[in-house]
């Protein structure tokens, strides 16, 4: 039953930290604000990840929480307006590579799951 | 994270949002869409920015407090949107609030603070008790004889010892005018008894409270301040008490009241009382103060006692008025006897007060949930959660309620200043104060409030109603028809606690009104009383005292206005002061071990004149016979028919203890002796006789009462400088002042149900308009369908009238109960007195009909196209 629940809640997590890792890669770049990042997640998946803006900003928020990612208002250089520009910290690039590893370890878990033969061959 | 930064990151969140908000809305419009759609479309791809705002602020705030914070700000805002309910919510709440902390303070210190002698558990009061006469009393005062017997033969008590409260003169001194003080003799060994030190000086030795004994005296902390300025030299100083010379040994602590709060000085009791007073054992006027010794239970000590009782009364047989057994009470008990019951029912009636008070603002809450219940429904269909839905209403609950709280203590507190100040004469009035324990109190009670209105208005909000709420508003016809019946049921419940505090008040207001109206047997309008007493010391001889007596009446008859004048020892209403046991020297004298006793009094003979009491038969005493020749008696009609059943009294002969037989000259009116007793035979003696020293003057006039006070001071201090009056009060005052504690008790109870009657009303007025309002829609359809209105008005009327008469009938049966609690406070009416339930019902209903009429008239003068538009 307990690890049942204890499942389930590292799924979210994972997901959840999906998102994380995308930002913080998409920040890798160099500063962005928050609209950048989503249009930069959707165009760069030929719009499969919708990005839902609900999720964006709290995840933004989270992250510079967690010290991963800081902001500031900047000017941007094609718009003559301030944004809210986001950063990538030293601890966020640990971090992103943290997460990139454990993804990588996932993704290659589930494909030596779900195409054996691949790895036959 | 305080608040000041959650409010800048909440702007700074607000800017991000609109910035990339705006932006969206730019790129749209370049990508070829027209201005005006542009902006739909950036909202269509952003998403509801509001919910986002919603949950990113939740990412920085996500612990309990400031989620608290969040609640807290939100009910502030909420609150302030709605000044008019929150200013009324938060005043019900201190109304409610603040009755229960001034009156469990009142309790906590009269009833509940321990006594502050030393290790009062073990100090008890003891009294006489069993058969005196014909009376049976399970605690009388006690005999200055058996209290010596008790004292050398008990093996229960670490000590005994002896109080009795009288009244002395100080004579004038320094510029000072004499006056008349309440006083207490004490056993030397009271002090210790009771493990209390005087603040200054010295206790009482046994050599001070011997007959031969120099006079001492102790003063309580206030006249010593008052009188003496304070000043510690004052110690070994002689002051004239009675014109009798008594050094001050000691000053009492400020706290200091025993036997009672009046009580301004302290002399030693067998100094002053004669030794056959002492010895006496049935003479009963002590009050005996025992302290258990270790390990003994105080009825092993009663038991103790009462063997000697009845050694004594075995060897006293012929004497028919020594008791033979004892009975205790815990010393906290007898102090604050009288004033327990009445206590516990006022605070009772303010828990009442308080749950109606709860009630009304959940009913209130409910009102405005009702009237919110579409923002709330929205809110919870947008994922809003229902846990934080309730913590908002409770944390609305708490804001009313600690406001109200702080306000309640404020109130709270005016009360109690006014109460001391009013109601000095209750015992332990000092001991009432606000402190730790009376604020933890407070805030148990807010907390309790906030809990309670709060739940009863989050329940109201069920989230399986948010569907139906949103299919109500689309068509409000039968709308919150649920919602509406809980209101109802509060309200039920809020007639009914109303209607038991409203029969409570009733029954209170009228044993008052018999109290007050209760016949006395004398004139109670016109006439004055003034208190007087010539000091043995220098009035020692029988003439000189009714050469005084005779002086004074006659300078107070010649003062112009008077209309009658009179003195007697204690005029009717003063209490019971003193009885006197006779024999009839006609009557075969009695079977040994039973005996007789009537109330004595002693009077001029112009007083039964003066005090409008008629002679009935016979006549008033012989103003020409003086001093001993002065052998005449004059009886009441009770005393006539309790004595001398199918008997001629008159020209009989009574004889009490140490006097020459008198004879019976008249019968008069039967008076009472305290208001609310029932009149007791009297035996009246004349003033001419010079035995008594102390009394009171009566004046009758029709003038202004209040001016005679000067001049009858000025005849006193021409007759004797040193002579002290005081008591000045008109009969009414005095009959007044008797009856104090029922007034008080009466205003206070009847106060109470007034304001939860006016609560309940607009309780009753806020359902029904809410009612009405919900209904507008379906009783416009049925105007339009050709209703009558009167007929709709009856309608709305039944409506509303329905949880009232319902509370109604709860709370007349619950009234059957809490009757009972009040029995024991009533005068002469039983706890279900009918026409006291009927007057209750009819008032309710008639407040209730009012409360309706107004929202169901209203609801009667709708015009149907209006009210079928105002969707």
């Amino acid at each position: 039953m307990s690890s049942m629940a204890k499942q389930a809640q590292q799924r979210v997590g994972l997901l959840q930290g999906t998102l994380d890792m995308l930002i913080l890669r998409t920040l890798l770049y160099g500063p962005a604000h928050g609209h950048q990042i989503g249009k930069h997640i959707q165009r760069t998946t030929n719009e499969f990840l919708q990005m839902q803006h609900g999720s964006l900003y709290p995840a933004l928020h989270r992250l510079e929480r967690r010290g991963w990612v800081v902001s500031r208002w900047e000017t941007a250089t094609d718009r003559n307006r301030e944004f809210k520009y986001y950063r990538l910290t030293n601890k966020g690039r640990k971090q992103l590579v943290a997460e990139e590893s454990q993804w990588k370890q996932m993704a290659e878990a589930v494909a030596r799951v779900m195409w054996p033969a691949a790895e036959e061959s | 994270m305080n608040w000041w930064q959650l409010q800048k990151r909440d702007a700074d969140l607000e800017r991000e949002l609109r910035s990339d908000l705006e932006l969206e809305e730019e790129e749209q419009r370049e990508s070829g869409i027209s201005e005006g759609e542009a902006r739909y479309a950036a909202l269509r791809a952003f998403g509801n920015p509001t919910l986002i705002r919603e949950q990113t602020r939740a990412i920085w705030s996500r612990n309990w407090l400031e989620s608290l914070a969040r609640d807290l700000r939100f009910s502030l805002r909420t609150l302030r949107r709605t000044p008019g309910f929150t200013v009324i919510a938060i005043l019900v709440m201190a109304l409610g609030i603040g009755a229960n902390v001034a009156l469990f303070t009142v309790v906590r210190g009269v009833l509940l603070k321990p006594l502050p002698f030393h290790d009062p558990d073990r100090l008890v009061m003891l009294y006489e008790a069993g058969l005196l006469g014909d009376d049976a009393t399970g605690s009388n005062v006690v005999s200055g004889g058996m209290y010596a017997e008790w004292k050398n033969q008990n093996r229960s008590y670490s000590s005994l010892a002896l109080a009795k409260g009288i009244r002395v003169g100080l004579s004038g001194s320094g510029g000072q005018l004499p006056e008349k003080l309440n006083s207490a003799l004490f056993s030397w060994d009271m002090l210790r008894t009771l493990g209390v030190q005087p603040a200054l000086g010295r206790d009482f030795t046994l050599a001070d409270d011997s007959p031969g004994a120099n006079g001492t005296v102790l003063l309580s902390w206030g006249l010593w301040k008052r009188r003496f300025g304070a000043d510690p030299g004052i110690l070994n100083q002689t002051i004239f008490l009675d014109a009798q010379p008594y050094t001050v040994i000691g000053v009492m602590p400020k706290w200091f009241d025993f036997p009672d709060s009046s009580t301004q000085l302290w002399t030693p009791v067998y100094q002053e009382n004669r030794e056959d007073v002492m010895t006496s054992f049935s003479n009963h006027q002590f009050r005996v103060v025992g302290r258990l010794k270790p390990g003994i239970s105080a009825s092993q000590g009663v038991a103790d006692l009462s063997l000697i009782s009845e050694r004594v009364h075995n060897e006293h047989l012929n004497d028919p008025f020594v008791f033979r057994s004892a009975s205790s009470r815990p010393l906290l008990e007898h102090i604050v006897g009288e004033i327990k019951k009445p206590l516990y029912l006022l605070l009772e009636a303010t828990f009442c007060l308080l749950l109606i008070a709860c009630l009304n603002v959940a009913n209130l809450l409910v009102a405005r949930a009702a009237v919110r219940r579409k923002e709330l429904a929205i809110r919870t269909a947008l994922g809003g959660s229902w846990l934080r839905l309730i913590g908002e209403r409770l944390m609305e609950c708490l804001l009313l309620s600690a406001s109200g709280g702080a306000l309640g203590l404020l109130l709270a507190f005016a009360a109690l200043h006014w109460l001391t100040q009013t109601r000095s004469d209750m015992s332990r009035v000092e001991s009432i104060h606000i402190d730790s324990v009376v604020a933890a109190f407070t805030v148990g009670v807010v907390a309790l409030c906030a809990l309670f209105s709060g739940l009863i208005a989050a329940f109201s909000i069920s989230d399986k109603r948010i569907l139906g709420a949103l299919h109500d508003g689309s068509r409000s016809g039968s709308g919150g028809s649920a919602r509406a019946s809980l209101r109802k049921v509060l309200l039920a419940l809020e007639v009914g606690l109303t209607v038991i505090l409203l029969i409570g008040g009733g029954l209170l207001l009228k044993s008052y009104e018999r109290l007050r109206s209760a016949d006395m047997g004398c004139i109670t309008q016109d006439v004055i009383t003034m208190h007087l007493g010539i000091p043995d010391a220098r009035y020692a001889t029988p003439a000189r005292r009714a050469n005084f007596y005779d002086t004074l009446l006659d300078r107070v008859r010649a003062l112009p206005g008077v209309d009658a004048a009179g003195f007697a020892t204690v005029v009717p209403g003063q209490g019971y002061q003193m009885d006197w046991t006779f024999s009839i020297v006609e009557h075969p004298p009695l079977p040994q071990g039973s005996g007789q006793f009537a109330l004595s009094r002693w009077a001029d003979p112009k007083y039964f004149h003066a005090m409008g009491i008629p002679i009935l038969r016979g006549r008033t005493f012989d103003g020409g016979k003086r001093l001993d020749a002065a052998n005449e008696v004059i009886i009441s009609q009770s005393f006539a028919n309790q004595y001398f059943p199918g008997e001629e009294p008159l020209g009989r002969h009574l004889r009490v203890n140490g006097r020459n037989a008198a004879v019976i000259v008249g019968i008069v009116g039967d008076t009472r002796y305290e208001i609310g007793e029932a009149p007791r035979p009297v035996q009246y003696y004349p003033l001419d006789a010079g035995v008594e020293n102390v009394g009171t003057l009566v004046i009758r006039s029709s003038h202004d009462l209040e001016q005679f006070a000067l001049p009858v001071q000025r005849i006193v201090s021409e007759m004797d400088r040193d002579l002290p009056v005081s008591d000045v009060l008109t009969m009414k005052q005095l009959l007044g002042k008797s009856i104090l504690d029922q007034s008080f008790n009466t205003a206070l109870l009847v106060a109470f149900a007034t304001v939860s009657l006016v609560l309940a009303a607009v309780g009753l007025f806020g359902v029904m308009s809410y009612i009405a309002t919900q209904r507008t829609t379906e009783i416009g359809i049925r105007v339009a369908l050709g209703a009558k209105r009167d007929q709709v008005m009856r309608n709305m009327l039944l409506d509303g009238m329905r949880p009232a008469v319902f509370g109604l009938v709860v709370g007349l049966a619950a009234s059957l109960e809490a009757g009972r609690l009040l029995r024991d406070l009533l005068y002469e009416i039983k706890p279900l007195d009918p026409a006291v339930y009927a007057a209750v019902a009819a008032t309710l209903l008639a407040v209730a009909a009012f409360a309706c009429i107004v929202p169901a008239w209203r609801a009667s003068r709708l015009d149907p196209m209006q009210a079928l538009r105002a969707e």
